[in-house]
């Protein structure tokens, strides 16, 4: 018998799965020529509950389902943070998807599956839920990448995507079976208590293999290759999702298996690897053209940034709740970002090179000011939350003697700040290409925009409150 | 005590003009600018009147916690001291002016909201940078005011060069800013603080060999250095200012002259606890200080230019700044920071001056013999360049004499500092004097009537003769050419050093005695240790090189360029490639542009991009796939190896990571 309680800590993932369900249903209710707004609005309201939900969650703290799940700060978090990105990109949707012209009800309900996933995943501790968790939200995202239906590139982002993905999740489920063989379990805990008494080599295997499959989901070096082209082809407010949310859930698993089981041996892996993804993602950048692109490398790059967070081990509490900070600062303003990208690339998304940029400073004020936030913040410049995740990235590698690892971030971010500037002096510094007006941004991408100008404000001027929560949740994810 | 009103009123100012100024008249605009500008300004000086009758010092203002983890906090929070207070006072002040001065001088360019909002978002950032009680909010003022510096100078943005002045002075400071930052980690490594009193105290009270690894400070004070060389425009990375002279000339006068570029003098005089205990750091800051100097005076000589040749020229002055803080003479080099500020503004606006009279020509070649058209102009600017070539009894003389004769007596001083710096002198004393002969005497070489829209150029093409300024513009000259000739006098016997020796120590006293930590001490301590009167002979003998030096500097300039201007011509004909070369600049930037920007482009370019991005849709992404074609056209690109070249560097990667765990396993 499953102790009702256990039923409050999945209620957000109850509540999305619902709505993913309503919307789905609503969809063929409606008449061919209905306003198919009330299906976003639907969607975005069940985001919401389930936002309530987290906090309903949160003060049931503890194991359900036979220790499959455990609700915990950490859970919380990132809860908390991947909603939050769903919720931005159903409200720029609304108005994307009547320009682009695709169809609504699967779209949102794809959206809310995913983010189910996404949300079981910060929570599992068991790896086989684990599993199924990566699943839910990758196959969601593989098909939302192909809803472009009528661009070629949408399709074969959507194929890459699918294809590399499942080569990607082979492995992990490999390392599974691996750990169990190695472990004889497939519970965090049970694994972390086993490896303390030992590690067998087949636990470093195991390792190895559910790293490879994470790595490819969080998009880091050298499992990074699918990124420019799935981003380049994917609709916009997917690509707002999918770098920001399946990643930020991919980083929190890659937080529980290495540190929830206390796993050894990565450390040199994942140096390498930050190494690698900070200094390929940057270059990349550096000859991008088209403006999704040149963010899909931005993204690589700050997966480097991110996981050097996790090679502080020598304060762990220190360096998790930097990932869990950076995590947050990111998703603020990649999703901002993106809400600008994909309310400017109008039909068919015509306008996404960066040449198509020039002058914007002057055609919309305001969307140009609003992505400039964004902008200014993905370089790292104080009083935004970017600045402070990368400050506190850096303050706990250095307290772990990581030198040099530093100094190649900073180069990088120095590097980085170049092609982040080209946009900047392309809407600010260049006459307009065309002088055809930039559409009014409607209120609900708007409110987006604001939310995420907002969070990324935040961040950098008031980070306390959030950094001590994620002080709070390390320490319940280390011990 | 509201200390933050201080930074917060002009980013008010920023704001409303910012937000509504489209919709405000010119003089609304001006006027919002000016008010907020001028209550800062106000506040500041009650601040110090407050501060200098005895109240309580330094004054903090803690106004909120920024982050604490665990022991460690940082603080919105500002601290006015001794040596806060002459920055705020000569950014509040001089910025004031300055802002005065563009309403006139910018009355005919477009986006005049923009430039006000731009500026007194610069004031907000510059005064955070000063005000700063911590390193981290002092790190929001540094990146800020290089924001604001950037926006301002790509303000002509028609103009591709101007677009691309501003990129370079960004991205140059971004790579000092590198420095800084890892500097700043090293510190709450080391120290676990960045709030200044808590942190200097910790340095002083810091032995070698105990939990800090030895060198630690040096490591820690050159990677300032860095960012100091970044915003000072210092070699390495000086090639930035220049170029920054796209910018309309009063952003030339406040930032790239008066205040942005001294922060980095402020940054290492304020971390003096550091520095002064690291005292090889201290001697390349010495070293970097005087070959700039004496660098970007010699490529001062060649260029005609009149704001490229001011722009050296504060290049070179930076680098005195630099000599006297790597010499540890820490008051000297604020003492010619604050003078410094007064001539170099007044000389930029003078310039301004000069190019709106003469409808915006900024070559010294086709001026000449403006003198009778523009006096004011003419008189304020001879103050000026006396100032800066260090006559006698004009403000630079004490301030420049000053650093030369630490340089020499310092106990980290040496006569190699002091020999450059006096021939450094004789040159700027040379140029400068070139600049105004060349400017104000003889016949006027320009046009009468120019040809309208001098488009390359600050845009003031309307005119017929040369003709004097509006007097919104000559006001701020005056003042400055005042403060020019006495401003040094608060130098003479000691004065400004012993002022500021609660927050940097004098080099002739006893090393540190913890200035910050003892904030109970009066404003201006009784007795500092006076010099020893033995040296004050040497003093004088070497005082008397020095004028030396600048009167013959002037004669030369006059015999050249007034007597005998048939003369330059020819010099530098005899001097054949090494002139080019210095008229070149010494080909810095194409060096640079070789050596390094190049092969990072063609690098990224050739092996990353190439090799690994090879799949690129872009050649396919506008072309227009329909119907059932467009998934077989996305599956003929999947024919084309680059899904299997992807999966194959996943399970390369894949592999490399497995083979290196099991070696862990195995080990």
């Amino acid at each position: 018998m499953i102790p009702s309680g256990d039923y409050i800590r999945i209620l957000p993932e109850i509540v999305l799965s619902i709505f993913g369900m309503l919307v789905m249903v609503i969809d063929p209710l409606l008449g061919e020529n209905d306003d198919r707004k009330s299906i976003g609005v639907v969607s975005a309201i069940g985001a919401l509950l389930a936002l309530g939900a987290t906090f309903i969650m949160a003060g049931h703290p503890g194991e359900a389902f036979y220790n499959i799940l455990r609700v915990d700060d950490f859970a919380v978090f990132f809860h908390v943070v991947v909603i939050l990105i769903a919720l931005a990109c159903i409200l720029m949707s609304f108005e994307y998807l009547k320009v682009q012209e695709i169809r609504q009800g699967e779209y949102y309900g794809l959206i809310l599956f995913g983010t189910v996933g996404m949300c079981l995943m910060s929570s599992a501790i068991e790896l086989v839920m684990l599993f199924v968790a990566i699943e839910i939200s990758s196959i969601s995202t593989y098909i939302l990448a192909g809803f472009r239906r009528r661009a070629a590139e949408s399709a074969e982002s959507s194929l890459k995507y699918f294809l590399l993905g499942s080569f990607a999740t082979a492995f992990f489920l490999y390392g599974i079976a691996l750990m169990y063989g190695a472990t004889g379990s497939t519970n965090v805990d049970a694994i972390a208590a086993a490896l303390r008494q030992g590690t067998p080599v087949m636990a470093y295997l195991a390792i190895a293999l559910m790293m490879v499959g994470l790595g490819f989901k969080v998009a880091a070096a050298p499992f990074q290759v699918w990124t420019p082209d799935v981003y380049e082809g994917a609709p916009a407010p997917v690509v707002a999702l999918m770098s920001t949310g399946p990643k930020a859930a991919a980083f929190a698993v890659l937080l529980r298996v290495l540190f929830g089981t206390a796993a050894p041996g990565w450390f040199w892996a994942v140096w390498i690897a930050a190494a690698l993804s900070m200094t390929i993602g940057n270059f990349g950048a550096l000859v991008q053209t088209n403006v999704k692109r040149m963010l899909a490398y931005s993204s690589i790059a700050h997966a480097g940034y991110l996981l050097v967070a996790f090679i502080a081990v020598r304060n762990m509490e220190q360096g998790v709740s930097a990932a869990m900070f950076y995590t947050a600062a990111y998703a603020a303003m990649n999703v901002g970002a993106f809400a600008v990208v994909s309310h400017f690339a109008s039909a068919g998304e015509k306008y996404v090179s960066i040449e198509d940029y020039a002058g914007l400073g002057r055609r919309s004020p305001v969307l140009a000011a609003v992505l400039t936030v964004f902008l200014l913040s993905l370089i790292g410049i104080p009083i935004t939350g970017g600045f402070f995740a990368k400050f506190y990235v850096f303050r706990a590698a250095v307290s772990s003697n990581l030198i040099w690892l530093t100094v190649i971030g900073l180069v990088n971010s120095a590097i980085g700040s170049y092609y982040y500037l080209r946009l900047l002096v392309m809407m600010y510094m260049k006459e307009p290409q065309s002088e055809e007006s930039v559409p009014s941004v409607p209120f609900a991408a708007g409110f987006a925009m604001a939310g995420c100008v907002v969070a990324t404000l935040y961040l950098g001027v008031f980070p306390n409150r959030v950094l001590q929560f994620a002080i709070e949740s390390a320490r319940t994810l280390v011990h | 005590m509201t200390l933050w009103l201080i930074p917060l009123l002009p980013l008010a100012g920023a704001a409303i003009n910012g937000l509504f100024g489209r919709r405000f008249s010119r003089k609304l605009v001006a006027t919002v600018a000016l008010a907020f500008t001028a209550a800062s300004f106000l506040w500041a000086l009650v601040i110090a009147s407050r501060f200098l009758s005895g109240g309580q010092v330094p004054i903090a203002d803690h106004v909120a916690t920024w982050l604490q983890i665990g022991d460690f906090r940082i603080e919105y929070g500002f601290l006015v001291d001794q040596l806060s207070m002459v920055m705020m006072l000569v950014v509040t002040g001089v910025g004031f002016l300055i802002h005065i001065y563009s309403v006139a001088y910018m009355e005919h360019e477009g986006g005049y909201y923009r430039y006000f909002s731009y500026l007194n978002l610069f004031m907000f950032f510059m005064l955070t940078l000063v005000l700063a009680n911590n390193y981290l909010l002092m790190f929001v003022g540094w990146e800020g005011v290089g924001l604001a510096s950037y926006l301002l100078i790509g303000f002509f943005f028609r103009r591709d060069s101007a677009a691309d002045a501003g990129k370079k002075a960004f991205i140059t400071n971004r790579i000092g800013d590198f420095g800084f930052l890892i500097a700043l980690f090293l510190l709450v490594k080391n120290f676990g603080t960045l709030q200044f009193a808590d942190l200097f105290d910790k340095v002083a009270k810091y032995s070698p060999g105990a939990e800090v690894g030895v060198g630690v400070l040096t490591a820690i004070a050159l990677l300032m250095l860095m960012g100091a060389t970044g915003k000072s425009a210092q070699i390495p990375l000086y090639v930035w200012l220049p170029d920054a002279m796209e910018g309309p000339t009063p952003v030339s006068a406040l930032i790239h002259a008066a205040t942005m570029v001294t922060a980095g003098v402020y940054m290492i005089c304020r971390s003096n606890a550091i520095f002064s205990r690291a005292p090889i750091a201290l001697t390349v800051v010495a070293i970097i200080g005087t070959l700039t100097a004496f660098f970007a005076a010699t490529i001062g000589i060649t260029q005609t230019d009149i704001k490229r040749v001011l722009a050296y020229s504060t290049v070179s002055q930076l680098g005195y700044m630099f000599m006297a803080a790597g010499v540890a003479a820490y008051s000297a080099a604020i003492f010619h920071l604050m003078t410094h500020a007064f001539f170099k503004g007044l000389l930029f606006l003078g310039a301004g001056s000069v190019i709106h009279g003469v409808g915006g020509e900024q070559d010294m070649r086709k001026m000449g013999g403006l003198k009778k058209y523009m006096p004011w102009t003419f008189w304020t600017m001879f103050a000026a360049t006396c100032a800066i070539s260090g006559i006698p009894f004009f403000a630079g003389f004490y301030s420049k004499d000053e650093i030369l004769w630490q340089a020499y007596s310092s106990p980290h001083g040496s006569w190699i500092f002091w020999l450059v710096g006096v021939i450094t002198a004789y040159m700027t004393s040379f140029y400068m004097f070139r600049l105004l002969f060349m400017t104000f005497t003889g016949e006027y070489r320009g046009a009468i009537e120019p040809a309208h829209g001098h488009g390359a150029h600050d845009d003031h093409g309307h005119h017929g003769t040369p003709h004097e300024s509006p007097w919104m513009m000559l006001g701020p000259l005056v003042i400055l050419g005042i403060l020019s000739v006495v401003g040094g006098y608060v130098g003479v016997g000691h004065r400004f050093e012993n002022f500021l020796a609660p927050v940097t120590p004098s080099v002739l006293s006893e090393p540190q005695t913890a200035a910050l930590a003892a904030p109970e001490s009066a404003a201006l301590p009784a007795q500092q240790s006076e010099p020893a009167s033995e040296n004050s002979g040497l003093e004088d003998e070497l005082m008397a090189i020095s004028i030396l030096c600048a009167f013959s500097g002037l004669g030369l300039a006059w015999f050249l360029y007034v007597k005998r201007r048939d003369l330059p011509d020819k010099i530098a004909d005899s001097l054949g490639g090494l002139y080019t070369t210095v008229l070149n600049k010494y080909y810095v930037d194409q060096i640079y542009g070789a050596a390094i920007i190049r092969p990072l482009i063609n690098g990224s370019r050739a092996i990353l991009w190439r090799g690994i991005d090879a799949g690129a849709i872009d050649g396919t992404l506008n072309a227009s796939a329909k119907g059932a074609q467009e998934t077989g056209g996305a599956f003929r690109r999947l024919q084309s190896g680059n899904i299997r070249s992807y999966a194959g560097w996943v399970a390369a990667g894949a592999a490399v990571v497995v083979i290196y765990m099991v070696w862990m396993g195995t080990r």
